[in-house]
């Protein structure tokens, strides 16, 4: 077991009735990368990353963080490392009730003693950071824009600091030139902070601008693992049709020229 | 990652004056966990010492991370002039990037707004409220005719009538409320029927418990219990099933498909209470009058032949038909309400389920307060 493996996913299997979802899953994520997941609509991509972040109890297999099976994990370490994480949800989740500036402090406000002041000010921090304008922080959910909700969301998601961040698709449905921003957002954010990052997403561009290893998740089972370069020439059917495909080459040319 | 590495060193902070200068010298972890009790000293520190003489010691510093670069960096954002190599004494690998990161990107957002609690600002709550209520009227008014007018034009057209969407209505607004308007009504007959024994066994006339039981649950009970039943039943529904389809666009889907929402989705709803109230206003009298012979038998040893001899002596049928004239329209006041409320859903959950809660609120002031009404009417019409 290499020291830089920050998640270990091993032989996960999940199931949902007689549907089986994962059978011997295996996954690594290594400190410090952007990993990027990629799979068809409905390979259960959102499904292991709820069982990593234990949304979801696996039918068999295990999840390591460090190199500890989570299973060994008491209730005390368990919310520490749930601590150390972020996560972007799909459609946000952002709490409807509360303003943004509040959605952002709900986390800190549950896990920290922390004056308000300081709590507003560490908001506007994140808010900032996530690109948010300051118009943003007084605003409902319901009051802004796709895009500004993600990063909403992020905002959220980088409350408590996290050393792993989870994005579940953080570019869909945003005009490309808000997933490109985002994109680089995300690349800044990772190397600013250091952040481990975990997301999925089908945004090709993404994949090339800020993914440092993909994962493929097909039949199954992630069936590969490595830098973009290297998926490319995988012999596999999905795996070509995936990059080979007109949408792929696109992307693909587009950044080779740059 | 080890529980060790997990749980972060206490941060500290000590200062020193060297050659003029406040040397601020961070000790240990300072992570969003840590700093939250150095944020009172370090203000303290903002406003009493003079902006230009402030400088870090990032020697003994542990980790760092947004939280703790922005507390360090708020302190020095008094000296802005200066150069970072003035700022920090001492290397970290990462503090001087996140420190300066930060204090690049940090922009104070515009505070909360305060609740105004003046006494204007009170009456003019007051007033935007009854204003509310009186644009609720009207509205649920012009919801009525428009219903009315897609009603005219439907009638005529039997083709266009959804049997179908009907039926299902009428199951789960008529059939699946029957064992618990049936229950419910038991007991009111029953509770009416003590009372009126407990109280009229005073003074020997205990036979005019039957009476009793008679007029309340005919003229007021059964009717006022099943609407109230269906207005927390049926009305809430009624907004969920709509309000859920507006939010997901699906009534937007049938407007461009050309299908009218009042058409398909408020008239079979419609129509359906208002057939079903009265049949189980039907019910929940028959089965108020057998809870008050229940307890009239057990209580008073009236059985339960003497029970509906003296109904049909002392209680006139016509009793019944004024409770049986309010069922139709509660049950109309009761769709409408439910429906308007749905269609009036925006895109967000949070006016989902506040308008579920108006709707059902709406409709139970609307039943009662026209259940006044009929009162008037039929004390002034001597019925």
């Amino acid at each position: 077991m290499s020291a830089d493996l920050l998640i270990e996913v091993r032989g996960l299997v999940t199931r949902f009735g007689s549907h089986v979802v994962h059978d011997g899953l295996d996954l690594e994520v290594r400190r410090g990368e952007v990993l990027g997941i990629v799979g068809g609509s409905g390979s259960g991509k959102s499904v292991l990353v709820n069982s990593i972040i234990g949304l979801l109890e696996p039918a068999a297999g295990e999840v390591f963080f460090g190199g500890r099976p989570r299973s060994k994990f008491t209730a005390h370490e368990t919310l520490a490392l749930e601590r150390r994480w972020g996560v972007l949800f799909q459609y946000g989740a952002l709490f409807s009730a509360l303003t943004v500036r509040e959605n952002v402090m709900a986390p800190m406000r549950e896990h920290l003693s922390m004056g308000r002041a300081l709590m507003e000010e560490l908001a506007d921090l994140k808010i900032s950071l996530a690109g948010l304008g300051p118009e943003a922080a007084g605003k409902l959910p319901s009051e802004l824009s796709g895009g500004m909700r993600k990063r909403a969301a992020l905002a959220r998601s980088l409350a408590l600091d996290p050393d792993i961040l989870f994005l579940d698709e953080p570019t869909a449905g945003l005009d490309p030139i808000a997933a490109g921003k985002f994109d680089t957002l995300i690349g800044q954010l990772s190397q600013t902070l250091d952040l481990t990052v975990v997301m999925i997403t089908h945004d090709l561009d993404t994949l090339h601008t800020i993914c440092d290893r993909v994962a493929v998740i097909a039949e199954k089972r992630v069936i590969a693992n490595a830098p973009l370069e290297e998926l490319v020439h995988n012999p596999h059917p999905w795996i070509q049709e995936y990059f080979g495909g007109p949408r792929g080459r696109a992307a693909l040319r587009s950044a080779g020229g740059q | 990652m080890n529980a060790e590495s997990i749980k972060p060193g206490g941060a500290s902070l000590s200062t020193r004056l060297d050659a003029g200068r406040l040397i601020l010298a961070p000790q240990g972890d300072w992570v969003v966990q840590t700093i939250a009790r150095l944020d009172a000293p370090l203000r303290k520190i903002e406003t009493d010492s003079d902006p230009g003489s402030l400088a870090v010691d990032l020697t003994q510093l542990g980790r760092i991370d947004t939280a703790g670069a922005y507390l360090l960096g708020r302190t020095l954002g008094l000296c802005s002039g200066a150069g970072e190599d003035d700022v920090f004494i001492g290397d970290h690998p990462v503090a001087r990037r996140l420190i300066t990161e930060i204090r690049s990107r940090n922009v104070r957002c515009e505070p909360e707004p305060e609740l105004d609690r003046s006494l204007i600002a009170v009456m003019a709550r007051i007033g935007a409220g009854a204003h509310g209520a009186w644009q609720e009227t009207v509205e649920s008014c012009a919801f009525l005719g428009r219903t009315i007018m897609t009603a005219l034009v439907v009638a005529p057209n039997p083709a266009r009538w959804r049997v179908t969407a009907m039926v299902a209505q009428m199951e789960s607004v008529g059939v699946n409320a029957l064992p618990i308007i049936a229950v419910l009504s038991l007991f009111i007959g029953a509770v009416v029927a003590f009372m009126g024994a407990n109280l009229l066994e005073v003074f020997g006339f205990s036979v005019f418990t039957v009476d009793l039981v008679g007029l309340a649950v005919l003229r007021e009970f059964a009717v006022v219990i099943t609407a109230i039943l269906l207005a927390g039943r049926s009305a809430s529904a009624f907004t969920a099933s709509i309000g859920s389809m507006k939010m997901q666009q699906e009534v937007d889907a049938m407007k461009v498909m050309g299908l009218d929402p009042y058409e398909v989705l408020v008239l079979p709803r419609l129509v359906a209470c208002v057939i079903m109230t009265p049949l189980l206003t039907l019910a929940a009298m028959l089965s108020g009058l057998f809870g008050g012979m229940l307890v009239s038998w057990m209580a008073l040893d009236i059985s339960p032949l003497q029970f509906v001899v003296r109904l049909q002596d002392a209680v006139p049928i016509q009793h019944m038909f004024v409770g049986l004239s309010k069922a139709p329209v509660f049950g109309l006041v009761i769709a409408i309400i439910g429906c308007r409320h749905g269609l009036k859903v925006g895109g967000d959950v949070e006016s989902l389920g506040a308008s579920v809660t108006t709707a059902v609120v709406q409709a139970i002031f609307a039943v009662i307060l026209i259940d006044a009404l009929f009162a008037m009417l039929y004390l002034e019409l001597d019925i």
